[in-house]
């Protein structure tokens, strides 16, 4: 997955704008009361009204997966539900692909599901007395596409998710990782503009649980769906995520990569979140890396290498050629006995074995390379330019959690 | 001092009988036209059973045992009860029995299904049905007789309606509840795929109803039976009536012959009925 920065100039395929879900009898009347904008609490309190959703803005670019993130009771569900009106929102709009959803009648509401979105869901819903192809076609079969036809685009849904030759069987004889890939097979044969996952694999063991997330990824990096997905694990957020939206108490409270997030929680709230994640998966070498510095050119005489190292505070460098590639590496000892032999050429002292990374690399996928070479990997940009460098014990320490507390002092322990 | 008061009593029985008379004088022409019709079935179901030789009748019911229990010996013993109430003598009662359970039950389908379905769509009509349903079922049914007997006289079609009145309530009910029992998810997947009303009933609540419906068609059946013993008492021949005269002329034999092949009756319904219920609960869980 590359990060998406999604250019700003793309009008987005999804824009909720300032959308409230209120329970209870004539909810409008909060909205007539100056009482908008006191707490969940005193709302409850004054008037019976149970604030769901609070004015909830956000945008949703084509092709991203856009995760939305909270413990249970934190609105997430109520929110993927409002956005094609199966709970009514009480205030706000929501634009996909130019519609106002919040106009549209029940007819137009109705076409508007068939064409444009389809869900898959927790439980997942199948109907457990049609087989797994006519489940597959279920959601053609509700535009009246005939038979013969939604059956050949739902068999190319089941093989996408691996289970063909499940296709005459019926939910129940499936286990709950299958019934699930017959839920997203029936979402991808409807072919919608946007996909709508509901904590579809909260209901799976772990094992299963990380298999489908891959598979997820893996069938996003070739089709390229429009996907929000809803979770309470942030582990499978940071995994699967182009953007991360973290609600609490019906509010999203902070929105953004998932490294961003981990990098810069936005409150106590999300620190919290943060804290049992496994930074592995998320932080990148381009974060964690230090900086080139000393620049050292292997032209350069063993002295002012010497000073420059020593100057650094640094017992290692890379030597660099004339486009800034790293050609070797060079430690402190070696280049000490280099002087004590009298040697002139960085050449003779540099180690040219050494690992390269790019900045875009994982922490876990650094790993390998750590093992690899005794020497700090250097991170190179894709012209093979020296950017930067890792030692092994920064990698190590990235993966140690910091305390809130610590992380007002320090960042290296 | 504690006797109740009698300036407080309603006469509420001339009331309802104001009522009755008022919709035997001016209904009369709605309640003959639905007598006219109902009889028509029940004879066209009498004659057919009636014309049917016994062991056609006999290998039907031994068929249907053999189809919905699974094994052949089923058949043999549903097919083998029946062929004891002809032995007993009371081939042609139990046929006139079974014709006015069958019309009573085909009438009970086509006011209880719909009625079920509208009951499960809405909650206002299920608020206000469910009392009404529940006093149904707690009258004692000999109640029934009389407003049957007052708009239809005597004879078969007010036992199929006093029957109907009886016996509609559980396939209202079970209609609802098995409606209502759909998988909130699968419903609302459903819905997130654009199904309409329509399709959603046809394509999903029906179908995952249908165990609780068969349910539904068993007990209506079954209180079909045991009121169509009591509708005797307003001439409707067969099985019921030869109890009543048994039990007039204190005849012991001839009660427990007759009651046997009531019972008999009542075992083969249920059975095959309840076995068939079953049946398409199988891949449905």
């Amino acid at each position: 997955m590359e990060p998406t920065a999604a250019p700003a100039s793309v009008e987005p395929i999804l824009k909720a704008r300032g959308l409230w879900k209120v329970f209870g009898d004539d909810p409008q009347r909060l909205f007539e009361s100056d009482l908008k904008s006191e707490s969940k609490e005193k709302i409850q309190e004054k008037t019976g009204l149970v604030v769901g959703l609070r004015n909830i803005s956000f945008d949703v670019h084509k092709g991203e997966i856009f995760v939305l993130m909270g413990l249970s009771g934190s609105g997430k569900s109520t929110l993927i539900r409002n956005l094609i009106r199966l709970v009514d929102p009480t205030a706000g709009q929501i634009h996909i692909g130019g519609r106002e959803i919040c106009a549209m009648n029940e007819k137009q509401l109705m076409n508007f599901r068939r064409r444009s979105t389809a869900m898959v869901f927790q439980a997942f819903g199948l109907l457990p007395h049609y087989t797994v192809l006519d489940n597959t076609a279920y959601g053609l079969k509700i535009r009246g596409m005939p038979e013969a036809e939604r059956n050949k685009i739902a068999m190319e849904a089941i093989r996408t998710v691996g289970l063909e030759g499940w296709e005459d069987y019926y939910p129940s004889s499936l286990s709950g990782g299958m019934q699930q890939r017959v839920g997203i097979a029936r979402a991808l044969a409807a072919d919608p503009e946007i996909m709508l996952l509901d904590e579809p694999f909260s209901g799976l063991d772990p094992l299963i649980r990380r298999q489908m997330q891959d598979e997820l990824i893996q069938l996003q990096s070739e089709l390229h769906k429009t996907m929000i997905f809803v979770t309470h694990d942030l582990q499978e957020a940071l995994k699967i995520a182009d953007r991360i939206a973290i609600m609490q108490d019906g509010e999203i409270i902070q929105i953004g990569t998932p490294e961003e997030i981990i990098a810069s929680p936005a409150s106590d709230y999300v620190q919290e979140f943060v804290r049992d994640a496994y930074p592995a998966t998320v932080l990148t070498a381009g974060t964690i890396m230090e900086d080139p510095e000393p620049e050292i050119h292997v032209w350069q005489g063993p002295q002012v290498a010497h000073t420059l190292i020593h100057r650094s505070k640094r017992d290692f460098a890379f030597v660099l050629d004339k486009q800034k590639r790293a050609v070797g590496f060079l430690s402190h000892r070696a280049l000490d006995d280099l002087i004590r032999r009298g040697g002139n050429s960085l050449e003779a002292a540099m180690d040219v074995e050494f690992e390269t990374c790019t900045p875009e690399m994982t922490v876990e996928e650094l790993f390998p390379l750590a093992t690899a070479s005794p020497h700090p990997i250097a991170v190179v940009d894709e012209k093979g330019k020296f950017i930067g460098c890792i030692r092994n014990t920064t990698i190590i320490e990235s993966m140690i959690q910091d305390e809130p507390e610590e992380k007002e002092g320090e960042g290296d322990v | 001092m504690f006797e109740f008061p009698e300036k407080l009593y309603v006469p509420m029985e001339k009331w309802i009988d104001a009522i009755m008379d008022w919709i035997l004088v001016n209904m009369s022409g709605i309640f003959d036209a639905i007598g006219g019709v109902i009889l028509k079935i029940l004879i066209v179901i009498e004659q057919t059973l009636l014309w049917l030789p016994w062991p056609v009748i006999l290998l039907l019911i031994g068929a249907a045992a053999w189809r919905s229990m699974g094994k052949w010996w089923h058949g043999v013993i549903m097919a083998g009860l029946i062929f004891l109430v002809g032995v007993f003598g009371y081939w042609d009662d139990s046929m006139s029995t079974l014709a006015v359970v069958i019309a009573s039950v085909a009438v009970s389908l086509l006011i209880g299904f719909p009625a079920g379905i509208i009951m499960a769509r809405r909650d206002k009509v299920q608020a206000t049905l469910q009392p009404v349903l529940d006093a149904m079922q707690t009258m004692p049914s000999f109640v029934y007789l009389i407003p049957a007997m007052m708009l239809f006289g005597l004879g078969k079609v007010p036992a199929v309606f006093a029957t109907v009145i009886y016996a509609v309530p559980p396939i209202i009910r079970l209609t609802d509840v098995g409606i209502r029992g759909v998988p909130e998810s699968v419903v609302e997947a459903a819905r997130s795929f654009g199904a309409s009303d329509r399709q959603l009933l046809f394509d999903v609540q029906l179908p995952l109803a249908f165990p609780s419906i068969m349910v539904g068609i068993n007990q209506t059946t079954m209180m079909a039976l045991a009121m169509v013993v009591i509708a005797s008492m307003i001439g409707a021949r067969g099985l019921g009536l030869e109890v009543l005269v048994a039990i007039n002329r204190i005849e012991v034999g001839h009660g427990f012959t007759a009651g046997a092949s009531i019972v008999f009756l009542a075992i083969v319904i249920d059975r095959i009925s309840s076995a068939f219920a079953r049946k398409q609960q199988k891949h449905l869980s």
